[in-house]
This record gives C-alpha cells, structure tokens and sequence, in this order.
C-alpha cells in the first residue's frame, strides 16, 4: 500500500455530492472515493463505477464445489473402496446429487462473502484510514486524489467553487492495513477541517 | 391487433379444427385423444397458473407486475373458454369413449382390489363435480381480479379501495389454488396411471405450469411491445421475467429431481413403473431432451444479467422454456396412455395441429380482451413505482 496526498471536501447536502462527482469526473481530478453515512441509490453509476462481476466468481466457486463433491464422493465410492449397496451402481449419481447441489450452494455462497470482503476491504481486523470524524455522521465526503498534474490549491480553489463547507489536506495511507487503530505512520493533516476546530 | 395477426391466429385455429376434425374420423385412435386431453390441460393449467402468479404479486404488493397487468389479466380471462374446452374433452373421455382413464372402465375396476380401494376418488361422479367446483372457481375468482382492477380505473385518482378488495381475492384465490392445484392434478393427470401415486406430483405440475406461464407472459409481452403497445414496459421489467424464469426453472428441476430421486433410491415396482417406461423405455430420448431444455439451458443461458436484459435472448428462452414444458406435459400424458398401450412413442400431426389451434385461441382471447381496456390501470396505486422499476 501507499501513502499518498488528498484533499478532502465535505459537503452537507446529497444531491450536492452528485453534482460535485459529475464535476470532478468532467475535469480530469482523480477521484479517489466518495464517503456518506448512509447509502445513497445511484451514486456508484454517477461515479462511473463498473458493475460488480462478483456473480462470475460466484459460478466459479460453484463449479469448484460440484466438481469437489463429485470428485470425492466418486474417489469414496466408485475408486478407493467400492462397497454394494442395494445393487446400486458405484457412482449412483442420483445419490450424489444433493450434497453436490449443497457443496456447490456452500463454496459458491461462502466464496462470494469472502471475495466480496476482499474486495471491499472489509476482513475482521482491517483498518482504514478515516478522512473525516463526520464521514459516518452527517457529513458527505469527496476525496480527491493528488497526482503530479494538481496542485493542492487548485483542487481547494475547485471545492470552494462546488460549495463545499469543509475542505482539508491529507497525507494518508490508501489503502488498508492490519492492526490497531493508529495508521502505520502518522499522517500529517496541513491545515484542520473549518468546522472542526470550531468545535 | 394488426390484420396480419389476426389472420395467422384465425390460420392456425382453422389447422386446429382441420386436425380436430381429422382426428375424429379416427375416433378409436388413442394417440388423439392423448393428444387432445394433454393440450387442453397443459393450456389450462399454465393459464390457472399465471392466475397464481398475478394473485401473488397482488399479495406481495409487487409494483414490477402493474407495467404487464392487463396483459397479466387477459391471460386470466381466457381461463373459462379453455376450462369449458378441457371440460368437454375430459367428459367424452370419462363417460363417452374410454380408452385413456382405466379407472373408468367398469371391468378393470371389478378385476382389481387396488383400483377399488380408490373408488371414492377415482369415480365418474366425483371427478365431474370436482372438475366443474375447480374450473368455476378459477374462472369466477380470475374474473373478479380483472373487474376490481377495470372498476379502478372507472374510480377517482389515488382511490385504494379496489386494491385492497383485490388483495382480499387474491389472498382467497391462492388458498384455493393451493387445493385446487393438487386436486386437478391428482384426478386429472396422476389418474392415468391409477396404481401409481407420487405425493409430490401436484408440486410439480405446479412448478410447470408456473415456469411456464411465465415464459407466456414473456412472449406475450414481447409481442406486444414489439407492437408498440406496453410503453410503460422496460428492460428492467423484462428482467424480473427472466428471474421468475430462471428462478422457476431451477424450481422445477428441483422438484422433479425430488421426485425422480425418491423413487430411485426405494426401487419398490408399484413406482418405479412410471419411470420404467419413461427412461428406460421408448421415451428416453424425451426423457433427457426434456432435462436439458428445462434445466440445463434456462439455467446456463438466463444465468448473466445480459441475456435477462435483451429482448432477443429472452424471446428464444422463453420459447425453449415453453416448449420444453409442453414436452414435459407430453410426457406426462403419452407415455402413460399411448406409451402403455401400444409399447411406442407417438408424436406427429395430432401434436403440432392441435398445439396450433390452442395458441391461435388463447391469442385471439387475450387479444379480445386486451382491447377492452386501456393497456395499464391508470389508477393503481403503485403506477409510478412500476415506471421507475430498477432490478439489480
């Protein structure tokens, strides 16, 4: 993971956040992510975000399951040591339907919980940095990634322009890490968000 | 209703009388009367069950279904008119002709302790009055959901009075389903075979039927789409169709793998007889060519949110859901009449004239009755939910 330079602009009102989203993707600023305290319906499209292809990990993790049942059923039954039941067949695919179907049910179901983790960072004991104390209480959050085209000035100058009501500069980790709740190196915040210090 | 439609519906009624007509002259042939007594059921019952699915979707205060109510509803009312044709079909091959149901031959019945067990049951008296208490029941509460629905529109704006009367029906429509479902199927189509018995045969006559109807629905509303009638109906809409046929089809399978598996693994011969004939006999290319269509391909192809979202992909699954639901119901019927009695298979001319007819009649009936009103019910109050409908 990396460290690198945000500013941050909180705004107060949803639909703000659409409008300020769409700004910043019309001029070329790196988005880094938006935060709200509560889901807001359509702000992943208004992010240009892709669909989610977590059903394709889905069917594979299914496909593993049947396969992982039949293989060792199979192995059980019909190769390592054949046993007669009934004058059934040794590999009485009938029978082995439903544990097939349950495994197949069980990899796909749990597979897709941990990829989903995975992918949204979100396994026990993960940390992330928190750009903003208000980002789960009321306030909505952009943040702006800084790459070697901005400065911090100007992306501030823009937040201002789109109304925000609390705009700040970070130097923080981006991504997640493993511990305790202090960030591995302590970020430094250049100048404290308005309202914040207001109290 | 363009005049080209209308043409190839009166078309293909009139190859449905002429194959009717044919039929006739070979009275004796029990090839035709399968024929005859599976179509009219198969039309019957997946019309019975797209009564299910609007009550159901009225019960759960659905908004998705309000875009397609009225073509949902028109379905609906041509209930009575196959219910009379199945009717009358069923009544020749009860008290007339008697070549399909043994329990109606009186001789049979005397031979065999078994099938006198089942007299109360099995009897002329009893299947008639049951058959007309389940049709008249089915029509009268079909018919009651499309007048509370078209007294809606009549009412003033915001009016949530006839919503709630249609929730009072279709909360009774679905108990009487749920009885009604296993008694048409138990006396109607599980009596072919009367020493045979699956308790989870009306469940799976039910998951049939169901994935069927929708996939009815699906054509139904296509057409008309394509036709430029059904503005409110979007891609999100066509996508809950595709899941409640994915969704149905897996259903299905499920129940028929209860069913298959159970009787597989006990190996007693009083039921392993129905799947005798069906899978080792001279139906098993039928047999799997139907597990294929109904399962394998539904559940691969409506798999990906694409192919549920694309009006041409669904097109073709529904009609490969629906014709591998009509050959469900061909095996069914033919294995346990034509099957048993003359130890091969059959299907012909009889299969595709009358299936003809049938789908000409229930286009001109819904098309009759879609005329009568306007394409969606103006007053209903979810109307703005089902214009921004979004399925994930």
């Amino acid at each position: 993971m990396a460290i690198k330079n945000f500013v941050i602009g909180g705004f107060r009102e949803e639909p703000e956040i659409f409008e300020a989203v769409r700004k910043v993707r019309l001029s070329g600023y790196k988005l880094h992510d938006v935060y709200a305290p509560y889901p807001v319906h359509g702000l992943d499209e208004a992010m240009g975000l892709r669909g989610t292809s977590i059903h394709t990990a889905g069917f594979v993790y299914g496909l593993l399951g049947t396969l992982t049942a039949l293989c060792g059923m199979g192995f059980c039954t019909a190769i390592s040591w054949q046993l007669d039941i009934d004058g059934k067949p040794h590999f009485p695919l009938a029978a082995f339907i439903p544990i097939t179907f349950e495994l197949t049910v069980l990899f796909s179901s749990v597979g897709m919980v941990i990829t989903y983790c995975w992918l949204n960072q979100m396994m026990p004991g993960v940390k992330k940095h928190l750009f903003h104390p208000r980002q789960t209480d009321d306030l909505f959050v952009v943040v702006i990634e800084l790459t070697g085209k901005t400065t911090a000035a100007e992306v501030k100058a823009f937040f201002e322009s789109l109304g925000a009501i609390d705009i700040g500069e970070q130097r923080a980790e981006a991504g997640w890490w493993y511990g305790n709740f202090a960030a591995p190196e302590p970020y430094q915040q250049t100048d404290m968000p308005r309202e914040a210090t207001v109290g | 209703m363009t005049p080209r439609l209308r043409n190839s519906c009166y078309g293909l009624v009139a190859i449905g009388i002429i194959t009717l007509v044919a039929g006739a002259f070979g009275l004796g042939s029990m090839h035709f009367w399968a024929t005859l007594l599976q179509d009219s059921l198969f039309f019957l019952l997946v019309s019975v069950a797209l009564t299910l699915m609007l009550a159901a979707a009225t019960l759960a205060q659905g908004s998705w279904q309000i875009a397609m109510r009225r073509v949902m509803e028109a379905i609906v009312m041509a209930v009575p008119v196959l219910g009379v044709i199945a009717f009358i079909i069923m009544m020749i091959l009860v008290y007339g002709h008697k070549p399909l149901y043994l329990w109606t031959n009186v001789h049979a019945l005397a031979a065999d302790p078994r099938l006198r067990g089942k007299r109360p049951f099995l009897s002329p008296g009893f299947f008639t009055v049951f058959a007309v208490f389940m049709i008249a029941g089915w029509s009268l509460l079909g018919w009651r959901l499309r007048k509370l629905s078209l007294l809606e529109d009549q009412a003033p704006k915001g009016t949530t009075k006839y919503f709630w009367k249609a929730v009072i029906v279709s909360a009774i429509f679905a108990v009487f389903y749920a009885v009604t479902n296993t008694g048409s199927s138990w006396s109607w189509l599980m009596s072919l075979d009367p020493y045979w018995y699956s308790t989870l045969y009306a469940w799976y006559i039910f998951a049939s039927t169901l994935v069927c109807s929708a996939a009815m629905l699906t054509l139904f509303v296509i057409l008309l789409k394509h036709m430029g009638y059904l503005e409110l109906v979007t891609r999100e809409h066509l996508h809950t169709l595709g899941l409640w046929m994915f969704a149905f089809s897996i259903f299905w399978t499920y129940l028929w793998f209860a069913q298959y598996m159970l009787i597989w693994y006990g190996n007693i011969p009083e039921e392993t007889t129905y799947f005798h004939i069906r899978l080792l006999g001279p139906y098993r290319a039928f047999f799997y060519l139907a597990l294929i269509i109904n399962f394998v391909v539904p559940f691969l192809a409506l798999m990906s949110r694409d192919s549920k979202r694309k009006y041409a992909s669904m097109t073709i699954m529904a009609i490969v859901v629906f014709l591998g639901h009509w050959l469900d119901f061909y095996m069914i019927v033919n294995p346990s009449t034509v099957g048993k009695a003359e130890g091969t298979w059959r299907l012909g001319w009889y299969e595709i004239g009358i299936t003809a007819g049938f789908v000409g009649l229930l286009v001109l009936l819904v098309a009759r009755s879609l005329a009568r009103a306007p394409m969606y019910p103006r007053n209903h109050p979810f109307l703005k939910e089902t214009v921004i409908h979004h399925t994930y």
